[in-house]
């Protein structure tokens, strides 16, 4: 398969993709890593008439810590996410995320800006993102905003990175010190795409379960945090019994997505069984 | 629209004009001839179209012709040094490690980033790293001998 055809632009900075942005008057497609993007055009559900290719403006790439905070360029591969020594000590739920995306090749091409932009509700990333409370660097027109992760994900497929707009970078803020951070899946057997994602951070302090944040991908159209089980495992000892108790919260009022692997009722299950997994590994990460 | 690009295959430049749509690998396949990378699923799922490109492994059907530009990108037919095969090829030989071969140059590649970034790569490992790469044929079990003979041979 084939994409049709489109006018392809090479943008050399920040600036200049912003400007062929606004000048392509809305039908325009950002590549990045492509491994969202081309597998659509092949299959011709998207015909953008310009592709603008970011793919070489340098000041995209790469981690870098700003204080405590680990910032990490949108154009940075999920590869080099999950193998960052950054990452892992200070973020480990993102590491696991990054490492549990597709393949290796998807890995070494896939970039986290573009993932966290087409928002596919099956994707890794948003539930880490989510349970962090990362801030999103976003460029348009008029300058830089920063949204937090909380207002990111609006609807399946939509975020809050408007067409004008270009996302920079990731800032993940720092977190208690030994805090327990995982990120556990139930992939598709044959895409490898979460059915469920849950990722998870506890801290304990003087033995009890504190800034939890729980948070999920896959399960609905939308990612989120998930308030339910966070109160429910809260102050408690955090264990086997309180986990239990705090996962059969898991999903609840969600509308469970349901596709020809897993129906719905099948996911709101997992969602359970994974809150319970995640919680239970973020607990015994702790220290 | 066309595109100019520079590109380093298999150590010699070629520099070309292709169409923006083009896809990575029916410029190596089509308009250089370099017919070893296969065209399997056309879904980014079963890595027969494997090839390096600044060393790691990539789905040249994911990937434009045009994002090539002024990279070096190596292909099954690029490992070969003239005197012998490579010691992922020639682990593949010795072990079995294919029938129909049409995966093959795609799990070779994808092997040699693996042992490139993991010299000693446990049997998990192996499968993990290869989870792009997909078999109709073997179930898998000389290539993972493949490999892990490939490994032995590259340390000693």
């Amino acid at each position: 398969m084939i994409p049709a055809a489109f006018d392809y632009q090479r943008a050399s900075s920040v600036d200049e993709a912003v400007t062929l942005l606004a000048e392509s008057g809305g039908d325009a497609k950002i590549l990045a890593g492509g491994h969202s993007l081309i597998p659509t055009l092949k299959l011709r559900l998207a015909r953008p008439e310009t592709l603008i290719d970011i793919g070489r403006i340098d000041e995209l790439k790469g981690i870098s810590e700003d204080g405590d905070t680990i910032v990490i360029g949108a154009l940075t591969t999920h590869d080099d996410v999950a193998s960052s020594d950054v990452v892992q000590a200070k973020a480990p739920n993102l590491a696991a995320a990054a490492a549990a995306i597709g393949d290796l090749q998807v890995r070494n091409c896939g970039t986290i800006g573009g993932a966290l932009v087409h928002a596919d509700p099956a994707a890794d990333y948003p539930a880490a993102i989510l349970a962090d409370e990362a801030e999103i660097v976003v460029q348009g027109p008029n300058g830089s905003r920063t949204v937090p992760a909380a207002d990111f994900f609006l609807d399946i497929f939509v975020t809050a990175v408007q067409e004008d707009e270009l996302l920079t970078a990731v800032r993940i803020p720092a977190r208690a010190p030994g805090t327990g951070s995982v990120y556990l899946k139930f992939p598709n057997p044959a895409s490898g795409y979460a059915v469920v994602g849950c990722a998870a951070n506890v801290t304990m302090d003087g033995g009890k379960c504190a800034n939890v944040r729980v948070a999920f991908n896959g399960v609905s159209g939308v990612a989120f945090r998930d308030a339910g089980v966070e109160d429910a495992i809260t102050g408690t000892s955090g264990d086997e019994a309180a986990i239990v108790a705090a996962a059969e919260c898991a999903g609840n009022g969600q509308d469970c997505m349901s596709d020809t692997f897993a129906s719905a009722e099948f996911r709101a299950h997992l969602a359970k069984v994974y809150a319970k997994r995640a919680l239970t590994a973020a607990v015994k990460a702790a220290s | 629209m066309a595109v100019s690009i520079n590109v380093k295959v298999n150590g010699e430049a070629h520099q070309g004009s292709v169409e923006s749509n083009q896809l990575l690998v029916y410029y190596i396949r089509e308009s250089l001839g370099l017919t070893g990378t296969h065209i399997g699923c056309d879904t980014s799922s079963c890595g027969a179209c494997t090839v390096l490109v600044n060393g790691k492994a990539v789905k040249s059907c994911t990937m434009l012709a045009a994002q090539a530009d002024g990279t070096d990108i190596t292909t099954i037919e690029g490992l070969a040094d003239g005197n012998g095969l490579h010691p992922v090829q020639d682990a593949f030989w010795e072990k079995h490690g294919l029938q129909c071969g049409f995966c093959t140059p795609g799990m070779i590649i994808t092997a040699v980033d693996l042992l490139d970034r993991n010299p000693d790569p446990s049997e998990h490992e192996i499968r993990e790293a290869l989870e792009g790469n997909l078999c109709r044929c073997t179930g898998y079990q000389n290539i993972v001998k493949a490999v892990q003979y490939a490994a032995q041979k590259i340390k000693c």
